[in-house]
């Protein structure tokens, strides 16, 4: 049964199940001739920084993905973490500071907090899911607007600045290796860090296995002894971490948090995951995919702005290459008529 | 003119990796029923969603009433007059009887006289004209969802007259229904012979074949094997046709000897009151106990009861004298009661995942390193034992289990839950949808279970399996339990005799 492939037809095999990446591939090279410094170590790194907050969401989304759920909530989430994240570590003397009476935090402790609140928010979507049965498309977007709501009414709408030299020192590069690391910035190890871990999770533990199991047949994974409402409710509480964990980040990076913050993360987050080949129709999707995923969609973004395009346009070629991607992922299933 | 309604020459289909049909053929007479028989895999859907329009054959010819022709779609072969009842049917299960029968073909009228609406009036009066000739009487307001799923069929059959059709296909018409529900469908088939409709009858049960079929069609791997006249032909004669050998055992041989009673179940109740109430019963050692009654027996329902898929209201289960709660499948699980459930594709396999990923999940727990590290490696020598032991055809562990045969998707299915080493063992219609020869290799492990002393209960709704299987047949009627029979007494009568016992109200 088993044919040895030829290195030609599993190359062109590889070409027909991610067009997209290729062209994008192809796109690149093509701009990088004629556009100067885009093959650049600035350019590289700045498309890496861009990267990590979108994987570390698209991370947190994939298990919500796999088991044909879905979280429009992230980028509230991680909006509410950045905002969290800014009230703790602002300095006590900044003139408005916008709780007066907070003592100034050490940052370690803040992102405790921060981690803690976000396991929370999932944890109660997660509940909404699995225990009140509510189609995960429905209980995220309600989640996502009322994390909003709440976001706006604590932070009086306002931008959050004044951090104390501790958080922003860490972010600078005074305290290695967040810094400068040959010109490349050291908070791309987070992406690193945390892809491996679920690529651990996913591959190498029962919980992965099970979260593969619950997409490929939920009903058959229960009566496998899964428990799937538990297992659902940690998928959900797992992504409400990561999301929490970039928007700290996203309040380092930028220097500044507000509750505008994060808009549509998850629709890039989940573009990326669709791109990567995280299947729509569950139990299908790999660390690697996605992170290729999430990268191509940045990529593309970053061609679009040293071609010169109105960053407005930046819409409407990612919608297409969204839309694109999921009919061509769907086309495998559907194509073996 | 030709003498055939409908000719299929020289048919080729090829999936990646598999040639699905290879020069196959079938000639349909008008107002005969022609039996296509083969085993599973041989390629008789696939020769059937070939003519219907659903797969573009590779090769071959379709003659339609001495017309060539060429089949693209499924709307295509229906406006030529061919029409399909499928396997699993598809109906929509919230509209109800009359919209059903004419989705997409709505009798219209002007509203106003000019706005085109949906003639409800004429679309009810119809539906009522077809259920009568399909001789059922219910309303044809009902809601499909409604309906049992020989009321559905007969929806489906109506659907089918209504489009005048000249060719009917019928895929396993009767595998989930009880034997009176057969008798009405074998009327109609005969009312619609006498119209003149060519029939494709698909079916795996023999008796069934011999006596309403005109004419036989024998597949096997995808090639046409040849047709006979079914008068006189033998079960025997057909199976060895279909398998290509001669069949001698359709049953191993028992060694089994049932020891102590282990597992007991008293007084188990439902929480919804059609179901099954006030069962009790328990298994022995080593013991094959078959389960025997009617669709609607609820025996399905008492078994997931047991297993924590639905829930009860009273009850006991205990093993060895120990009490056992279950609310949830992983208890009864983790008790070492294992149960492969009826509807392999619903509850069994995850059809996108690994052959290593399905036969590993109930167990993975046994695979860690270090506590929580999966050893793949450990999961590989699973996946080899399994292979080796039941002999499940497969390219590698890596491959998706639903491009695996039914047969050889049942075996990993009774891997996972070996790999559990369970005390108690439930089988809910092991051998449903799969092929003669693989029949009997399944027969063979769950016989060799029953010698290493595992207590095995089995659902079963062909009498001639439990019969052949069983120690001891438990007979279920509308969720009571009505009388065991044993093993060595039991008859296809005395067992019908307890499964038609309904209460007299």
């Amino acid at each position: 049964m088993k044919t040895q492939q030829s290195f030609a037809q599993r190359a062109w095999a590889f070409i027909k199940g991610n067009p997209i990446v290729i062209m994008l591939a192809l796109l690149s090279i093509a701009v990088g001739c004629f556009v100067d410094n885009f093959f650049s170590l600035d350019n590289l790194n700045n498309l890496l920084c861009n990267t990590t907050i979108r994987f570390l969401i698209a991370l947190g989304v994939s298990g919500c993905l796999i088991t044909k759920g879905t979280d429009l909530s992230a980028g509230r989430q991680a909006a509410l973490a950045a905002t969290l994240t800014g009230v703790m570590v602002q300095r006590a003397d900044y003139a408005s500071k916008l709780f007066p009476w907070m003592p100034e935090m050490n940052m370690w402790l803040v992102l405790l907090i921060v981690l803690a609140v976000g396991a929370a928010i999932g944890t109660a979507t997660g509940v909404i899911v699995s225990y009140l049965n509510v189609p995960p498309f429905i209980a995220t977007l309600g989640v996502q607007t009322i994390v909003y709501g709440i976001n706006l009414i604590y932070t009086n709408a306002q931008p959050i600045g004044g951090f104390s030299d501790g958080f922003k020192d860490f972010f600078n590069g005074k305290i290695l290796p967040m810094g400068s690391f040959k010109g490349f910035n050291g908070y791309i190890l987070f992406a690193l860090l945390f892809g491996l871990l679920f690529w651990f999770m996913y591959n190498k533990t029962t919980h992965g296995k099970y979260i593969y199991a619950i997409g490929g047949n939920e009903n058959a994974a229960e009566v496998s002894g899964v428990n799937v409402r538990v297992r659902k409710t940690i998928i959900y509480m797992t992504a409400g971490i990561m999301y929490a964990f970039a928007g700290f980040l996203l309040t380092g990076k930028s220097g500044g948090a507000s509750a505008s913050m994060g808009v549509s993360y998850e629709l890039e987050a989940i573009a990326g995951c669709t791109i990567g080949g995280v299947s729509t129709t569950g139990g299908i999707g790999t660390v690697g995919g996605m992170l290729i995923g999430v990268l191509v969609f940045e990529l593309l973004k970053i061609i679009l702005q040293f071609v010169g395009a109105d960053p407005n346009f930046n819409y409407i070629v990612q919608g297409l290459v969204v839309i694109s991607a999921v009919a061509m992922d769907i086309r495998k299933y559907v194509a073996k008529k | 003119m030709s003498e055939y309604r409908l000719e299929m020459r020289g048919v080729c289909k090829s999936f990646p990796g598999v040639k699905a049909l290879d020069h196959a053929q079938l000639c349909l007479r008008p107002g005969k029923v022609h039996a296509l028989m083969g085993e599973n895999g041989a390629g008789k859907s696939t020769l059937m969603k070939c003519m219907f329009g659903i797969y573009k054959m590779d090769e071959g010819e379709i003659y339609y009433e001495g017309q060539k022709v060429t089949i693209k779609d499924p709307m295509e072969a229906l406006n030529m007059g061919i029409a399909m009842v499928h396997q699993e049917l598809q109906p929509i299960p919230a509209r109800t009887v009359g919209e059903n029968i004419f989705l997409g073909r709505y009798p219209m009228k002007k509203f106003l006289g000019f706005i085109p609406v949906v003639d409800h009036d004429k679309m009810y009066a119809d539906t009522d004209e077809l259920l009568k000739k399909v001789r059922m009487n219910f309303d044809s307001h009902q809601k499909v969802g409604e309906l049992s799923v020989s009321q559905m069929q007969s929806v489906e059959i109506a659907k089918a007259v209504s489009a005048n059709c000249k060719v009917l296909i019928l895929d396993e018409p009767t595998s989930s229904l009880t034997a009176n529900e057969v008798e009405a469908l074998f009327r109609i088939i005969e009312d619609l012979k006498a119209d003149g409709v060519s029939i494709v009858y698909i079916s795996h049960k023999m008796d069934e074949i011999l006596r309403i079929s005109d004419e036989v069609t024998i597949m096997r791997d995808g090639q046409y094997i040849g047709t006979w006249d079914s008068q006189g032909l033998t079960t025997d004669f057909i199976i060895s046709k279909m398998v290509g050998r001669e069949l001698t055992n359709l049953y191993p041989e028992k060694h089994n000897t049932p020891g102590e009673v282990v597992f007991e179940v008293e007084n188990f109740t439902s929480i919804n009151p059609k179901s099954f109430r006030n069962v009790s019963f328990n298994v022995r050692k080593g013991e094959i106990l078959g389960v025997g009654g009617l669709v609607g027996a609820q025996r399905t329902e008492l078994m997931e009861g047991l297993f924590g898929i639905r829930s009860h209201t009273t009850g006991t289960i205990r093993y060895q004298g120990r009490e056992l709660t279950v609310d949830r499948p992983k208890d009864a699980i983790d008790h070492g009661v294992a149960m492969l459930t009826e509807d392999r594709r619903a509850t069994g396999i995850m059809g996108v995942l690994s052959v290593a990923d399905n036969i590993s999940v109930a167990s993975l727990k046994q695979y860690l390193d270090l506590g929580f590290v999966i050893n793949n490696g450990k999961v590989e020598n699973l996946v080899k034992d399994n292979v080796h032991k039941m002999n499940i055809k497969t390219p590698s562990s890596k491959t998706q289990i639903q491009s695996l045969s039914g047969g050889n998707q049942q075996k990993v299915l009774v891997g996972r839950w070996l790999a559990n080493d369970p005390d108690v063992l439930i089988l809910d219609e092991p051998t449903r949808g799969i092929d003669v020869g693989a029949k009997y290799e399944i027969y063979c492990i769950i016989e060799e279970l029953a010698r290493s002393g595992k207590s095995i209960i089995m659902i079963s709704s062909e009498m001639a399996e439990l019969i052949g299987m069983s120690d001891r047949i438990m007979v279920m009627c509308d969720g009571r339990v009505t009388g065991f029979v044993d093993g060595k007494d039991a008859t296809q009568e005395n067992i019908m005799e307890l499964a038609t016992r309904f209460e007299t109200v």
